[in-house]
């Protein structure tokens, strides 16, 4: 548990510095992908399902990056990117794709509907986060 | 009326430069569109129109007597956080007043200018670093962690040599992705690496295009149909280079 939290951790980082982010953003980026990933594994290790712990896991990292960025007025994506890469399904992709080479379509379009499920639910909690910053925007402003 | 037009032609040239950096370093579509309008409000211009897709930008601007358009092809397209966040923090300067228009574009030029922030051997290592762990991630082996931080590494850097050399991104992916595949079946050979699929799975994440996924999405969501088809697009070619490179190895090892 605490491996998979440091290795999270570095993987964010390592994204953010693939994809040239801030200097000053690295840690944060780190930080949303820790949480991220964390939230994942303790779902999937509970028994939930890989695409609901996808979904719960990329909404969480959506909804930190925009507390984020609103707080260090960043752009979102330079914390969103580095938190949603070990979401992706690599995993199941390649297993997918290692049984359309060995001729076991079946199998290979099965662990492809769920590759294209778990990409799915990623898309959701990123829209989900927005939609949840949008209305918290539009409340605060009536409230002001 | 002769400088007020020169001036209205600076505001565009500078708003369309603005929009030129962010969407070369791959920021999403309303975030360009509303950077530039943003900008050409600021320095005080009536109405302003602008439309961005991933290959170009098109702006208008509308004073009064007469509109003027302006079209720029985008011919690069990369990733550089960096420089978003910087065109980002200029704009909200300039919207609070602090820029003239030429010091506005000083600073542009030397930020388009800019070199990426972290030299080519620590971008080697990270990859290398994200490959290893990304095996840990994936109830991989720490036997298999060293594998595959020097597969991810080493495929990373061949990729960046060639995508110079070539400038062809899909064919750099799909070479870098056989790469992987052949060293990883030589490390499972001489014995150094014990679970093929999970080295191959962390060496690829360095390559897998995050940023143009997120992007595709958040655009698709704002509205951007065309933005976020193409990016999507974009996606899934680069996946489908990876992959198929991956099953050409996995074709002749199997």
């Amino acid at each position: 548990m605490l491996v998979q939290a440091i290795s999270s951790f570095i993987v964010s980082i390592g994204f953010a510095i693939l994809f040239d982010a801030p200097k000053q953003s690295l840690l944060k980026c780190g930080l949303v992908g820790m949480v991220g990933w964390t939230i994942y594994y303790l779902l999937v290790q509970r028994g939930y399902e890989a695409v609901m712990a996808t979904f719960i896991a990329s909404f969480s990292v959506a909804l930190i990056s925009h507390i984020f960025a609103k707080k260090y007025k960043a752009p979102v994506i330079i914390f969103t990117v580095g938190g949603i890469m070990p979401l992706v399904p690599g995993g199941t992709a390649y297993d997918a794709m290692k049984h359309f080479v060995l001729n076991q379509y079946s199998i290979a379009i099965e662990l492809s509907a769920q590759v294209l499920l778990i990409a799915g639910s990623i898309a959701l909690g990123i829209v989900f986060s927005e939609v949840l910053n949008q209305l918290y925007r539009k409340m605060v402003s009536r409230i002001l | 009326m002769g400088k007020l037009r020169i001036q209205k032609n600076d505001v565009s040239q500078l708003c369309i430069l603005a929009g030129q950096i962010m969407l070369e370093s791959g920021a999403e579509t309303y975030r360009v569109e509303d950077t530039m309008l943003r900008i050409a409000y600021a320095f005080g211009v009536d109405y302003a129109e602008s439309y961005v897709a991933p290959t170009v930008i098109i702006f208008s601007i509308d004073g009064g007597y007469s509109t003027r358009t302006e079209m720029k092809r985008i011919e690069k397209r990369g990733t550089n956080l960096n420089k978003i966040a910087l065109v980002n923090q200029l704009s909200r300067e300039i919207s609070a007043g602090m820029w003239t228009l030429e010091e506005a574009f000083e600073r542009l030029r030397a930020i388009q200018r800019g070199k990426i922030v972290y030299p080519l051997w620590l971008q080697v290592i990270a990859a290398g670093l994200v490959s290893g762990f990304c095996v840990i991630l994936f109830k991989g082996s720490w036997e298999d962690f060293l594998p595959g931080l020097i597969i991810g590494s080493h495929s990373y850097y061949a990729f960046i040599l060639l995508d110079h050399m070539t400038k062809l991104k899909f064919f750099s992916e799909f070479t870098a992705a056989i790469l992987i595949g052949v060293l990883s079946h030589l490390a499972i050979h001489f014995g150094i690496g014990h679970q093929m699929d999970k080295i191959v799975i962390g060496s690829v994440m360095p390559l897998v295009p995050g940023l143009l996924i997120t992007n595709a999405i958040r655009d698709l969501m704002a509205g951007h149909l065309v933005s976020g088809l193409s990016k999507g697009t974009e996606a899934l070619l680069t996946a489908f280079a990876i992959g198929s490179g991956i099953a050409i190895v996995l074709q002749f090892i199997k």
